[in-house]
């Protein structure tokens, strides 16, 4: 079981970790550069900068855009690993044999989802960085004022905020994906139409869960 | 041996298996044919426990799968051998990773001890030179002699084969059957076999069950079956021109 879930953070979490700062560093900068754009009064100290783009970026950008993206990412690949192993019999193979296929397919899984924070942890930094180097470089910032920015009313809270709605996503993304392969049924074709609803569906209880936890964490 | 109590299963308003009563004795091939929906495949599930029968019994040895407890099922299927039509290989695994797999997940024997294993059941279904192919690699004869492989690694009391030789030229589906009756034989296996190759029938077929629309219709060996004046069974038997003229030589000898 060890190295079945070693085997998993291996392919689910720093197989991912490629397209998360990717991601997370161009959209770092992008929100620097709108930010910025939108504040042009002289009266705004350039620092707000700096403060929205780790607002957003903690608050928002880090755990949830990038779990949409984890969902199609690592959704799709567990819904069909699993759909594929249960199309070709592999599942009634383990049944067989005495294995609990349950067990043995989503376990792993689910404990490997548990390194996520990790992943979103490394987004968050990435996509400040992202935000600093657009902001500094692109000249919308200056870059001591954005750092300024950076530790404004800083609320070590929204961190913590910030990793419960991660572990919940975690969940999600390794539960929702394996119930629509494990429960699917037909063949080749119907397993493509099981990764696309199973990310269809994670997409939808990420964004309802995100605003449900917001409103009881911060609300 | 395993012996089945009249088995109902049905799915839905479906009426899939009505009262079948068998038995499959040990050291035996027994082949269960019928024509495709016959319920050939649902009767193979419930016998390894996948599907649960709404009515009847099935035994193993005198343990009444119904009566057992989860633990005591999950240890009679470690009991249980199963070469799947698709041969239901893990893809990602080597050859030998997937002969390898029941005695990593249920013994404790060593790296050693499993690599020993393993490559005498390998070598006893005449596939040496394959360890480290990946399913994808090898041909479907192969696969099927890998997944016998991974069934007998354990040591099963049963043996359960569905379709072993679809999909196989003529020539290596011969092969299959003979050492799938060569190892039955070796072990003492109860072996259950679903197909509908004639050519299986005759070649291992010592105790044959013949399903129609979920009805046990006829029992015999492959001696008698070629004999029998059971409407349903001759139909099935001589669908093919070859039996057809088969048949009319065995007439006309006897007349």
């Amino acid at each position: 079981m060890r190295s079945l879930i070693f085997k998993e953070i291996d392919e689910l979490i720093f197989g991912s970790l490629g397209i998360i700062i990717f991601i997370s560093f161009f959209i770092g900068g992008v929100v620097t550069i709108q930010t910025a754009l939108n504040l042009n009064s002289p009266l705004i100290p350039k620092s707000l900068i700096g403060f929205a783009t780790r607002q957003s970026v903690i608050l928002e950008f880090a755990p949830t855009f990038t779990s949409i993206i984890m969902a199609g990412k690592v959704g799709s690949y567990i819904t069909s690993s699993i759909g594929t192993m249960k199309v070709t019999e592999q599942i009634d193979a383990l049944e067989v044999m005495g294995v609990n296929s349950l067990n043995y397919l989503v376990f792993p899984k689910i404990i490997a989802m548990l390194m996520y924070p990790f992943a979103v942890a490394i987004a968050m930094y990435i996509g400040i960085l992202g935000g600093w180097i657009a902001g500094a470089f692109g000249g919308y910032a200056p870059s001591g004022e954005f750092v300024k920015g950076l530790q404004l009313d800083f609320i070590p809270f929204h961190v913590t905020y910030a990793f419960i709605k991660t572990v919940v996503f975690a969940f999600v993304i390794a539960t929702i994906p394996s119930f629509h392969g494990f429960y699917m049924k037909g063949g080749a074709l119907e397993v493509g139409k099981a990764s696309t609803t199973s990310f269809v569906w994670t997409s939808v209880v990420i964004i309802i869960l995100n605003y449900i936890l917001t409103q009881l964490l911060l609300g | 041996m395993i012996q089945v109590e009249n088995v109902h299963k049905s799915f839905g308003d479906a009426h899939v298996l009505k009262g079948i009563t068998t038995q499959f004795e040990q050291g035996k091939t027994n082949l269960v044919i019928g024509q495709s929906g016959s319920g050939k495949t649902v009767f193979l599930k419930c016998l390894l426990g996948l599907f649960e029968p709404e009515q009847g019994t099935i035994t193993y040895n005198g343990q009444v799968y119904s009566e057992l407890t989860i633990n005591q099922r999950r240890d009679l299927r470690q009991e249980m051998g199963m070469v799947f039509q698709g041969s239901a290989l893990f893809d990602s695994m080597t050859v030998e990773g997937n002969v390898m797999f029941p005695l990593e997940m249920f013994t404790k024997q060593t790296k050693a001890e499993m690599k020993d294993r393993v490559d005498f059941v390998l070598e006893r279904v005449n596939l040496v030179d394959a360890h480290q192919k990946f399913p994808s690699e090898i041909s479907g004869g192969m696969k099927k002699r890998v997944a016998i492989a991974r069934a007998i690694v354990m040591n099963p009391k049963y043996l359960f084969c569905d379709e072993p030789n679809s999909g196989l030229d003529p020539k290596t589906a011969i092969l299959i059957d003979n050492l799938i009756q060569e190892i039955t034989k070796e072990y003492n296996i109860t072996t259950v076999i679903n197909t509908h190759d004639m050519n299986s029938v005759m070649e291992i077929g010592e105790k044959i069950i013949f399903l129609k629309n979920g009805f046990k219709e006829w029992e015999g060996t492959n001696k008698e079956i070629f004999k029998t004046d059971n409407e349903a069974v001759t139909n099935f038997v001589y669908s093919s021109e070859l039996f057809k003229k088969v048949r009319q030589m065995y007439i006309e000898e006897r007349n």
